[in-house]
C-alpha cells in the first residue's frame, strides 16, 4: 500500500501553523505505524487495543487543550482538531477514546471539578493511567436527555445513586465513570469508581460498528459514593451539553479522517484497476464519484479550520459546531458509500479500509447528536421556532 | 558530556521527484521534505544516551531556512539546542563535512550521530570524513549501540551478517535501520521546542571538488507485451526472446 500524504486540494496546510503541522504529522505516522497495522484484526475480532492507551498518552492525545499544570499540552482547538482527524483516518472508534477521555471525562471534571478532582484525576487520565467514561444517555432517553430517570439522593457522607445507562463508550474498561443524576430535580454530574458496590458496567454485544471500540451499559443499583465525588461546578443540562459540544468538534475533525482514507483508497484504487482495457479512473462517471468526494473533503476541511479559529476565539457558538458535525458526518458517510461502490466488490473486503469506515460512521452520524437532532437546533437558531420542544 | 546529532533535510520517500528547468536540482515544487529517516536513529541514540548519562545534546543541520522544520522536530522529539549552518548553495559531502566538523568542535560534543546516509544525494560518506576531519573514531552502519565510561561497543552490519566492534570516545557513529525504534515527537515536546531557539550560524567556506553536470531520471519501464497465451504462441515468443530481447 502507497505511503499516505494526504488529502488537501486547496492547499489549506499553508493556514496552518508550524505546530499545528507538527501535531498532524506526529499523529499521522503514529497512526501509520501502529492502528493501520493492527486495526482490521482488532475490529474483526470485536477487540479494543488496550495497549495503545499507553501510546496515545505519552503522545499526549488525552486533554490535549488543557493546562500544562495537569500533564497536558495546552494546544489550540485546531490542533486538537487535526489530531482527531489523524486518529479516525485509522479508526472511528480509536478516535472515540480519545474524544472520550479528552472531552467527555477530562474536560468536565476541569470545568465542574474541585481543584482536588483536578489535581489527583487530570494527571492520570492524560497519561492513560487511568480511563474514563461519561453516563449521560439511558435507554429511554437519547435525543432528550433531559428527561433522565437516573436519581441522586443525599446521604449521610455522600450520594446514593440508581439508574441504567447506555451507549457509553470504554464503560467496561473505565477506572472513573462521569455520570448525570438528577438531584433534586436538577441534573449534576458525579464521579463513580471502578469497583463501588452496586456499579457494574457490562459490554453491548452484537455491534454491526465501532466494533474496535468498547460500548456498555452503566448499571447503578444503590451505589454509593462520597461527598467528594460530585462535580461542584455542574448546573443543569447545560453541563453535559457543555461536554458534548467539545467532543462533536472533535467529531467534526474526526470524520474527515475517514473522508481521507476512503478517497484516497479509492483513487488508488480506480487508477490500478483495469476494465475494458484501461483504469476505471478514465472513465467519466467514475471521475465524477472521485470530484464529488474531493470537494466535500475540501469544503469539510475549510469548515472546521474556520471553527476551530473561531472556538479558539471563544466565539464558535453550538449551533456553528452542530452544522460541522451535521454536515462532516452525513459527507463522510455518503464518501464511504461511494468509495465503496469505486471498490466495486472489492470494496466489502477488509484489504481495503472502506467498508469499516462506513459501518463506524452509522454510529457517528447518530452519536453525540443525531444527524437530525443538529438539523432541528441549527433549525431553532435561525428561525426563532423550536421544532422538538 | 556533550552529544552532537547531524541532521539533514530530506524529501519524502514517498515524493515523486521531477527534475528541475537547470536539471542540477529537483523540482521542489509540492514536494514535501522530512527528517532524513536514518537521522531518526541518530536522534533517538542521542536522546537514549542523554537519558542513561545526562549531559546535553545538540542538532546540527547544514542548509537553507526550510531545514528549520527538520531542526524544530529534533527539539520536539527532545534534543536541546539546533544550529543551523545557513547556506542554500551546493556543497558537496566534503565540504558540507568541513562545515559540521567546524561546528561540532565548536560545541565541544565527544559523541555524534549520524544517519548513514541521507536518502537524497545517497552519497554515504558525510559521517566518515566528519569523523576524519576531527580526527575521531568512527563506527558506521551501527544497529546497536552502548556506551561504558570510555569505551563503546557496537553492533554492525557487514554482509549476511554483523560484526561487534569496539572503540572509545572522542567517537561518531552512525546509525542504521534497527538501532532504535524513532519516538514521536509528543504534544507536549512540540509545545516546549516552541520555547528553544534555533542559532543560525554561517559555515565555515570550503572548496567544492565534486560538481553536477546534470540530473537525469531513470526511463520508466516500458509495458508488456502479450505474444499469445496458449502453445502457439511459443514460436514468437521465441524469436522475439531472441531477435528483440536477444537474451538467448
Amino acid at each position: 500500500m502507497n505511503k499516505f500524504t494526504g488529502v488537501d486540494y486547496y492547499n489549506v496546510e499553508s493556514l496552518l501553523n508550524e505546530e499545528e503541522i507538527m501535531v498532524r504529522n506526529s499523529v499521522r505516522q503514529f497512526v501509520d505505524d501502529k492502528v493501520i497495522s493492527i486495526i482490521e484484526k482488532h475490529y474483526r475480532e470485536e477487540k479494543f487495543p488496550n495497549y495503545l492507551i499507553k501510546e496515545l498518552g505519552e503522545l499526549g492525545l488525552f486533554g490535549i487543550t488543557l493546562p500544562q499544570k495537569y500533564g497536558c499540552a495546552e494546544m489550540n482547538n485546531v490542533a486538537y482538531g487535526l489530531a482527531m482527524q489523524e486518529l479516525e483516518r485509522g479508526d472511528s472508534g480509536i478516535r472515540s477514546f480519545v474524544s472520550v477521555q479528552s472531552s467527555l471525562v477530562m474536560y468536565p471534571i476541569f470545568t465542574f471539578g474541585s481543584e482536588e478532582q483536578k489535581e489527583y484525576w487530570l494527571p492520570k487520565l492524560a497519561t492513560g493511567e487511568k480511563i474514563g467514561c461519561f453516563g449521560l444517555t439511558e435507554p429511554d432517553y437519547g435525543s432528550n436527555p433531559g428527561g433522565m430517570i437516573t436519581r441522586a439522593e443525599k446521604v449521610t457522607g455522600g450520594y446514593k445513586l440508581n439508574g441504567a445507562k447506555m451507549w457509553i463508550t470504554n464503560g467496561t474498561i473505565a477506572d472513573v465513570a462521569v455520570v448525570w443524576a438528577k438531584l433534586d430535580g436538577e441534573i449534576k454530574g458525579f464521579l463513580v469508581e471502578k469497583g463501588t458496590e452496586g456499579y457494574t458496567a457490562p459490554e453491548m454485544k452484537g455491534k454491526h460498528s465501532l466494533k474496535a471500540s468498547v460500548t456498555s451499559e452503566l448499571i447503578l443499583q444503590d451505589v454509593i459514593i462520597p461527598e467528594k465525588n460530585i462535580l461542584p461546578g455542574s448546573k443543569g443540562l447545560k453541563s453535559p451539553l457543555m461536554c458534548l459540544n467539545q467532543a462533536r468538534y472533535g467529531i467534526a475533525w474526526g470524520v474527515v479522517g475517514s473522508m481521507m482514507t476512503c478517497y484516497d483508497s479509492a483513487l488508488n484504487y480506480a487508477k490500478s484497476r483495469i476494465q475494458f482495457s484501461k483504469p476505471i479512473a478514465a472513465y467519466q462517471i467514475i471521475q465524477d464519484k472521485l470530484v464529488f468526494m474531493l470537494t466535500e473533503i475540501t469544503k469539510a476541511q475549510l469548515l472546521n479550520l474556520q471553527l476551530g479559529r473561531l472556538k479558539d476565539k471563544d466565539e464558535a457558538k453550538h449551533t456553528h459546531i452542530s452544522m460541522a458535525k451535521r454536515n462532516n458526518c452525513e459527507m463522510a458517510l455518503t464518501i464511504a458509500r461511494i468509495s465503496r461502490e469505486i471498490h466495486g466488490a472489492n470494496g466489502i473486503l477488509d484489504e481495503y479500509p472502506v467498508m469499516r469506515h462506513s459501518q463506524n460512521l452509522e454510529s457517528v452520524k447518530t452519536y453525540e447528536g443525531t444527524h437530525e437532532m443538529h438539523t432541528l437546533i441549527i433549525g431553532e437558531d435561525i428561525t426563532g421556532w423550536s421544532a422538538f420542544e | 558530556m556533550k552529544i552532537a546529532v547531524c541532521v539533514s533535510h530530506v524529501p519524502d520517500t514517498a515524493a515523486k521527484i521531477n527534475i528541475g528547468s537547470d536539471s542540477k536540482n529537483i523540482d521542489q515544487n509540492g514536494v514535501t521534505f522530512v527528517v532524513n529517516p536514518y537521522d531518526e536513529y541518530a536522534i533517538e541514540e542521542a536522546l537514549k544516551t542523554k537519558e542513561k548519562f545526562g549531559g546535553e545534546t545538540v542538532a546540527i543541520s547544514l542548509g537553507g531556512d526550510a531545514n528549520k522544520e527538520t531542526l524544530r522536530k529534533a527539539l520536539a522529539m527532545g534534543i536541546d539546542n539546533a544550529v543551523l549552518l545557513k547556506d542554500s548553495g551546493f556543497r558537496d559531502s566534503l565540504s558540507v563535512a568541513k562545515a559540521l566538523a567546524e561546528e561540532i568542535k565548536t560545541q565541544g560534543a565527544e559523541l555524534v550521530f549520524f544517519g548513514k546516509q541521507s536518502v537524497d544525494y545517497d552519497s554515504s560518506i558525510v559521517g566518515q570524513l566528519t569523523a576524519e576531519l576531527l580526527g575521531y573514531n568512527c563506527i558506521s552502519v551501527v544497529i546497536s549501540f552502548s556506551l561504558d565510561g570510555n569505551k563503546i561497543t557496537c553492533e554492525r552490519e557487514i554482509e549476511g551478517g554483523k560484526e561487534i566492534v569496539e572503540t572509545a570516545l572522542p567517537a561518531l557513529i552512525t546509525a542504521q535501520k534497527g538501532l532504535n525504534e524513532p519516538r514521536y515527537a509528543s504534544l507536549k515536546g512540540i509545545m516546549a521546542a516552541k520555547k528553544k531557539e534555533i542559532i543560525e550560524k554561517q559555515p565555515v567556506a570550503a572548496q567544492n571538488y565534486i560538481e553536477i553536470i546534470s540530473m537525469k531520471k531513470t526511463e520508466s519501464k516500458q509495458a508488456g507485451k502479450i505474444v499469445g497465451t496458449d502453445s502457439s504462441a511459443v514460436p514468437e515468443l521465441v524469436r522475439l526472446l531472441r531477435e528483440e530481447a536477444k537474451v538467448i
